[in-house]
């Protein structure tokens, strides 16, 4: 019986969690259920990615109501694989969150870091299980709205003005949004993603339907943070408290490019959007821009943590660099750095709360001689680096060497070399902060430092490791997100 | 395809515009607020317009009713405004302690005082 | 704007037709239009008007916080405990038909009580969003 209804409490668990949470307000007893409620969430959504391997596509009808008109949650090989992505690092993330959070959110305000954690959980977990467009669209405002609180909480005062900008681009990408699916509304009469993929095809080449997809593409492109409309993230995640910048950067951005991939290959899949229409050539042109620019931006920061909100812009730009091949080597590279990129950013991140919780800062002056006095933790974030950068035997070199495959394999090699030369940018960004932390002597005077608490060191050098793992052995992850890239290509082949 | 048949769509397109204009051109805080809300009122009008039937009546169940709008886009719509409310409530909070931590609503003196340390 | 009378008056006349009507329009609204959104912002406004005539401490009074937020929270608690019911009952999430032993009425009774928690909800979030605001001062220092 509870194996039928998987799907159901994905979402309900922290979506009773939340509430329950303003109920109880104390941070302890807060934490404790939110800690339960994501590892529930990861055990459901391992589940359910069973499930579909052997069985193939769930579909769970809400309340009873029949596919096209009730509201369906549909849980194929993608949506399983972003399910596990988000509720794993939503998960990680919590035991590391106990003791950042106290450091970096007023104590008042510690019980409402809970329930719109949970709520921002709910609502990435419901964009990757719902199969209902404009339910796609409430979700994606519940976790919007919640990060917008999220990103406010954090001590700095710029805190609250970068929440108030990503919640005007924010707001515009759904608005957008909406208006996209309001138009495929008016011309099919169906909000069901499925039904849509049926339907579309007659009308594809109708002005509504384009316009439509204009919309769609821009509305999520805000989002994901496709380069020229990243404005919103540097700020945001640079002035969010540490434990908000690990949480969403690893899952809200990689969200965003699901539904992305959502829209082009199976709303539009029967229409092989991506050969008829110079969608490609923007996706792809923007995708390198973005790798370029962002990574040369970020090499110029001092804030560590907003060089890796810059670098987490060019990341995006591989993903989209994935989508925009719109073949199987392609995709899966594209799906499986959604994968890597959520394991090395969160990491990388969570060793930026390690470093605030001891010292305070995280600009690169005071890390110098950090790698005496942390040790861990900073070993932990030059695997992280590495990783950025795709060094083989790490997660990043998979993804690149996809990309780079799937390049090939359509005889683009300029694209190709791009990509490996815009890991030498990578490089130069990682290697500042290796220099300061390890090759500069610690100042004069600076007082003594302890190791991060374990209950911080051991989250994220699970997730340093897993860098690691599935850097060596990613049989796994690579037959999930082929099976994946297959399963979403089957409607444009 | 008469003009005073679609006029609908032409105040759509309007109060869209305005709305895209007011959040893009205006510095202070507020108004971009109220810009967003008049970009999203735009998109609501969009789908009630679309939900017209022509002769058709509210869609509630009484004898002798035979064509009725399309009640769907009416419930979507409700879901969005309660969206709207709620991000525009949460855009006027982050402006309350804007102005309690910097002083202003206007972007640009914002801008200044944050370049400063 | 405590001295004035009229205000006053009117007030005390008005508001409890304001709550009565909110509650016809979320009680009536599985047979007519209404329903919680609605409704909750109905019985929301009902306070509001109260804070705004006889000040925002005085409503506080009436309403505590610690009262509004536990309203807050219960509705969507309700809200998502109604889905969760149909669950244990051996139906889908938010299935009504499996909560009375007829489906027709569990249709009503399950749409009930969903819209009871929405309404709870709204009329939460109103009153809350309008003491917060309402309890800032021109100086901030608020809250």
């Amino acid at each position: 019986m509870i194996a039928a209804q998987l799907p159901a409490l994905q979402v309900v668990m922290p979506l009773l969690a939340a509430p329950l949470c303003v109920v109880i307000r104390r941070t302890a007893p807060a934490w404790s259920l939110a800690l339960v409620v994501t590892w529930a969430c990861l055990a459901v959504s391992i589940a359910l990615l069973i499930q579909v391997l052997d069985g193939g596509t769930i579909s769970y009808e809400i309340g009873g109501w029949a596919a096209p008109w009730g509201i369906e949650y549909r849980v194929d090989l993608a949506s399983a694989f972003v399910l596990v992505i988000v509720s794993a690092i939503g998960s990680v993330v919590m035991p590391f969150a106990r003791v950042s959070v106290v450091r970096e959110v007023a104590p008042d305000r510690i019980y409402l870091f809970y329930t719109m954690y949970l709520l921002c959980l709910t609502g990435l977990l419901g964009i990757a299980i719902t199969g209902d467009a404009f339910n796609l669209f409430v979700f994606l405002e519940i976790s919007s709205l919640s990060s917008y609180v999220l990103i406010s909480l954090g001590r700095d005062r710029r805190a609250l003005t970068a929440a108030y900008r990503y919640l005007i681009m924010g707001t515009i990408g759904a608005t957008f949004y909406i208006i996209g699916v309001g138009m495929m509304y008016m011309m099919t009469g169906t909000l069901n993603i499925a039904d849509l993929a049926t339907l579309i095809p007659a009308v594809a080449d109708t002005r509504t339907i384009q316009v439509a997809l204009a919309f769609l593409t821009v509305g999520v492109s805000l989002k994901l943070a496709l380069f020229p409309l990243h404005l919103w993230l540097p700020n945001a995640y640079a002035f969010a408290p540490s434990v908000v910048t690990a949480f969403l950067a690893a899952t809200a951005t990689k969200v965003a490019v699901y539904v992305l991939v959502r829209i082009y290959f199976t709303v539009f899949g029967a229409v092989q959007l991506l050969e008829t229409m110079p969608v490609r050539g923007v996706l792809l042109g923007l995708a390198l821009v973005g790798m370029f620019a962002a990574s040369a931006v970020a090499i110029f920061q001092n804030d560590v943590k907003r060089m890796l909100a810059y670098s987490s812009v060019a990341q995006v730009g591989y993903m989209v660099l994935g989508i925009s091949f719109a073949t199987v080597t392609g995709l899966t590279g594209g799906l499986v750095h959604l994968f890597n990129h959520a394991l090395m950013k969160c990491a990388l991140f969570m060793a930026m709360g390690c470093i605030v919780l001891r010292i305070g800062s995280v600009h690169i002056r005071d890390l110098d001689g950090l790698g005496k006095r942390m040790p861990l933790t900073m070993a932990a974030f030059v695997v992280g680096g590495l990783s950025l950068i795709g060094l083989p035997l790490t997660v990043g070199f998979v993804s690149k060497w996809y990309l780079v495959q799937a390049a090939l394999e359509q005889d683009w090699w300029p694209v190709a070399l791009l990509v490996m030369l815009s890991s030498l940018l990578a490089v130069a960004y990682v290697w500042r902060i290796v220099e300061a932390a390890y090759f500069r002597p610690v100042p004069a005077g600076a007082p003594a430092v302890q190791e991060a608490p374990v209950s911080m060191l051991l989250p994220m050098w699970l997730l340093a490791g897993a860098c690691v793992y599935f850097g060596i052995d990613a049989t796994r992850t690579l037959e999930v997100a082929t099976n994946a890239a297959l399963f979403l290509l089957e409607g444009v082949r | 395809m008469e003009l005073p048949g679609l006029f609908t769509y032409w105040i759509v397109v309007v109060l869209m515009m305005t709305g895209f204009y007011v959040v893009i051109a205006q510095g202070n805080l507020v108004k971009k607020v109220v810009g967003l809300n008049i970009f999203q009122v735009s998109v609501f009008v969009f789908y009630i317009s679309m939900s017209k039937v022509k002769g058709g009546t509210a869609p509630i169940l009484e004898d002798g009713i035979e064509v009725y709008a399309n009640p769907l886009p009416h419930v979507l719509i409700l879901t969005a405004i309660v969206v709207g409310i709620a991000t525009t409530a949460l855009g006027l909070a982050l402006v309350v302690r804007i102005r309690e931590t910097y002083g202003t609503v206007e972007e640009d003196e914002i801008n200044a005082r944050e370049r400063e340390p | 704007m405590k001295r004035k009378a009229v205000l006053r008056v009117n007030a005390k006349l008005l508001i409890p037709l304001i709550l009565l009507f909110a509650l016809y329009v979320q009680f009536h609204g599985d047979f007519g239009p209404g329903g919680g959104f609605q409704a909750g912002v109905i019985f929301g406004s009902g306070f509001i008007l109260y804070a705004i005539i006889f000040g925002v401490e005085v409503a506080r009074r009436v309403a505590p916080a610690w009262l509004v937020r536990i309203g807050l929270a219960s509705g969507v608690l309700l809200y998502a405990g109604v889905g969760v019911v149909g669950m244990l009952l051996g139906s889908n999430y938010l299935d009504y038909s499996v909560l009375a032993h007829d489906p027709v009425h569990g249709q009503h009774l399950g749409i009930l009580l969903i819209e009871f928690g929405v309404g709870l909800t709204v009329a939460c979030s109103m009153i809350t969003i309008f003491f917060i605001f309402a309890g800032q001062r021109p100086g901030g220092e608020g809250r």
